[in-house]
């Protein structure tokens, strides 16, 4: 076993236990914190199946960005929508047999790169060149993207340019999966790439990817239009004041 | 205290987004809460000592109490979306009058001291020592939001800047360092009753003095009933429906529609405010402990109903928040909201046909309708979403002859704040206030032009008189802002006194008017 191997094996646990643990924990954080009041942005849905499509909306088209600005939609969509595909198609490297469906968007998912990298550059673009937008980036914002570009543009070239031994790098992943270890391929491009996506998963539960599982937590977005219909008590904290309120009060 | 010196925007023909102007409203900033203002609130006297200590307690604590904050911290990945839709930063430059600027001004100091990243490396993402310059930041710019939520409309997802300038105002007045025009409010509500500290006996004097001025007017004795036991409907209004223009002309459109609907009700002197300014400070306690004063009058005087008369963030406390604070409130009728919102009680006697108008009597106007932003984006009207929107501009159509909607963007979810609201009323800030009214004249200078508007009709006490205070800076007059409920009471005719008849007698007296 090559000491390439055994790195890449370990650091693949590591980051997937740090991605796995630290985003479930910020998910029970955010599932535990209590929303004490209603604050839905209205027009809202006055039932959960109406809201359960309002979060639909906005996972799978981005109304409110759509209402916002038209490039950033179209940006973050091509990004969003590609980064779907390739996340799909790459499931090829950690099933045998490959399932059927992800066989048939293989085509697909090989050209859904562009559009990720199209995206990227888009709202990077946005990012150096509008002054509102350039002036909230922080360092980090900038080398997210960088990252994302650097990432995408790795696997454009071992899929457009220089394949790299696609069977062995199965077999690494499957075993991995496995526990019973077998070689990596020793092949720079893929090493870079390998080396940025497990970055990417240590940076993303200390990072804003967090918008990924707090959309879904998003009192704003997620909560029913009913006050009036229903009372919305939510809070150990506010029933506390309420009672030592209502006990001053008889005194 | 010397007021700054400041240009009125121009108007321009089509709205511009403005390049940025680092710092221009840095030095705009309220007067601060004396000792005694901020103690009777619970809140320390000046800034203490260990402040940045509490402060950060103080933001750890209400990250646990909010799921709104917490997500929201987290959550933003500064795509910009929000950027050009704040009414301060579109009429002053100045960039941390965008929305995302501003949370940031908050989560630069969470990512620090909450944050692996932001306690590894601060320069890298944005992270900041909570600092005497950040104090005066926020203080500055955390009194530049007016909580008004439409940023919120454009997040992807669904951020709310005003949960986060609640939280920040909230850290604030924790830390001892509060706001003059709020807190001495919420003094004066808790105590006296009502925002302006009108006791019962001046309350009582006014409202006789309307009664005879109305019955003068119209030869009939419109009553404007306080603490009258047993009454169906208790109204709770904005103070500034009793004495200011054009607010007091609202309080007569809805005397004059329970008169005729022959609804019996009365104003609380116990409860004689609707605005909750406890929202605009973060501090759920002091929301709570005005919107208890409801409930405890509402029981007192045996009433059925609970309706809130024109004003917009009362609006939502009252239609998001009461029967959380304050509920459950089975002791009231059922069969109706609880509460009721005064539009939703005109519009619901018009379609019953209860309400004899004539509308030929506002022919001398051309209305156009100010969404309040609160009303717009935190609450709802009637039963179906976007009723908010629907049933006022229905009242003002069976009303008024000739009416006409501001441009697209400028109404309805995606309408304008005055300028003057979450607490933001105040002369101290009269230069925001005028620039952050530019995005609503711009939209009503358009349709001025282009069909002739005279007056905008708008719910919402603070908008009425933030209105009146800012329209002279554009070159309207400030009598061009109105009630909604203003029209109403034009348009409404009243059978005088004695006169027995009814309904279908109602109308042939219109049709022969």
């Amino acid at each position: 076993m090559s000491a390439l191997t055994i790195t890449f094996a370990i650091l693949f646990y590591l980051a997937t236990a740090c991605l796995v643990g630290f985003t479930a924990r910020k998910i029970w954080i955010y599932a535990k914190t209590p929303a004490p009041l209603k604050i839905p942005i209205t027009p809202a849905p006055t039932t959960r199946r109406g809201v359960a499509f309002r979060m639909l909306k906005e996972l799978t088209i981005f109304e409110s960005l759509f209402k916002s600005n038209k490039w950033t939609w179209l940006f973050g969509w091509l990004f969003h929508f590609g980064l779907l595909l390739v996340l799909l198609r790459h499931l090829r490297y950690f099933t045998d047999p490959v399932w059927a469906w992800v066989v048939f968007i293989q085509p697909f998912g090989k050209y859904a790169t562009f559009m990720l990298l199209a995206g990227l550059a888009g709202l990077w673009g946005r990012r150096l060149l509008v002054d509102r937008v350039r002036y909230i980036s922080a360092p980090s914002d900038h080398l997210m993207l960088l990252l994302l570009i650097a990432i995408g543009a790795t696997g454009a070239l071992m899929t457009f340019v220089k394949h790299t031994d696609i069977v062995a790098l199965k077999s690494f992943f499957i075993g991995l999966m496995t526990f019973s270890w077998s070689a990596m391929p020793n092949d720079l491009i893929l090493i870079v790439h390998l080396s940025l996506v497990i970055l990417l998963m240590l940076i993303f539960p200390f990072s804003k990817l967090l918008h990924a599982p707090g959309i879904f937590f998003s009192p704003t977005l997620n909560q029913v239009d009913n006050p009036r219909e229903r009372r919305h008590v939510a809070a150990d904290w506010t029933t506390k004041i309420e009672s030592s309120m209502k006990s001053t009060r008889a005194s | 205290m010397a007021v700054a010196e400041f240009d009125t925007p121009e108007l321009k023909e089509y709205p511009v987004i403005p390049h940025l102007q680092k710092d221009v409203m840095a030095h705009s900033r309220p007067f601060e809460a004396k000792a005694e203002l901020q103690e009777k609130l619970g809140f320390p006297g000046g800034l203490i000592d260990n402040w940045q200590q509490v402060a950060i307690e103080k933001m750890g604590e209400l990250n646990k109490k909010y799921r709104s904050l917490q997500v929201y911290l987290d959550s933003c990945v500064k795509c910009g979306a929000c950027t050009d839709k704040c009414h301060y930063y579109l009429g002053t430059s100045d960039p941390k009058n965008m929305p995302v600027a501003r949370q940031d001004l908050y989560r630069k100091i969470y990512r620090r001291y909450f944050t692996i990243s932001g306690k590894l490396f601060p320069k890298l993402v944005g992270a900041e020592d909570l600092t005497e310059e950040v104090l005066e930041d926020w203080y500055s710019y955390f009194h530049q939001c007016s909580q008004c939520r439409r940023c919120s409309v454009y997040c992807p997802y669904g951020i709310d800047t005003a949960e986060i300038s609640m939280a920040a105002r909230e850290v604030m007045d924790t830390v001892g360092k509060g706001q003059k025009y709020c807190n001495e409010i919420i003094g004066k509500a808790q105590t006296i009753g009502n925002n302006l500290g009108l006791p019962e006996p001046a309350l009582v004097n006014t409202l006789e003095g309307l009664e005879e001025d109305v019955e003068e007017e119209t030869g009939v004795k419109v009553r404007f009933p306080v603490d009258e036991k047993g009454a169906e409907v208790l109204l709770i209004t904005p103070s500034a429906d009793f004495f200011a223009e054009p607010h007091i002309d609202g309080l007569i459109g809805y005397a004059k529609v329970f008169h005729q609907a022959k609804i019996s009700w009365t104003l609380s002197s116990f409860a004689s405010e609707a605005a909750n300014f406890g929202m605009f400070i973060g501090s759920y306690e002091n929301m709570q402990k005005l919107a208890l004063r409801i409930r405890q009058a509402a029981i007192d005087l045996g009433v059925k109903r609970i309706v809130f008369g024109e004003c917009g963030h009362a609006w939502r406390v009252a239609y998001s928040f009461l029967n959380t604070l304050a509920g459950p409130f089975d002791f009231l009728d059922q069969n109706y909201p609880i509460p009721q919102h005064i539009c939703e009680v005109t519009h619901g006697l018009i379609e019953e046909g209860k309400l004899t108008l004539d509308p030929s009597r506002n022919d001398d106007m051309v209305v156009t309708y100010h969404d309040s932003c609160n009303v717009a984006r935190a609450s709802r009207m009637g039963d179906k979403p976007g009723g908010q929107f629907e049933i006022p501009r229905e009242i003002i159509k069976a009303v008024c002859n000739h009416y006409v909607d501001m441009p697209s963007h400028s109404i309805k979810e995606g309408t304008y704040c005055c300028g003057g609201g979450g607490g933001l009323l105040t002369d101290d800030l009269i230069e925001l206030r005028v620039k952050g009214a530019l995005p609503r004249m711009e939209a009503l200078k358009s349709v001025v032009d282009e069909y002739g508007v005279t007056h905008m009709a708008a719910i919402c006490a603070i908008c009425k008189s933030q209105f009146s205070k800012v329209f002279p800076y554009y070159n309207f007059s400030m009598d061009q802002i109105i009630s909604l409920h203003q029209l109403v009471s034009n348009a409404i005719v009243l059978q005088p006194e004695g006169n027995s008849s009814e309904g279908s007698d109602d109308e042939s007296q219109v049709e022969a008017a």
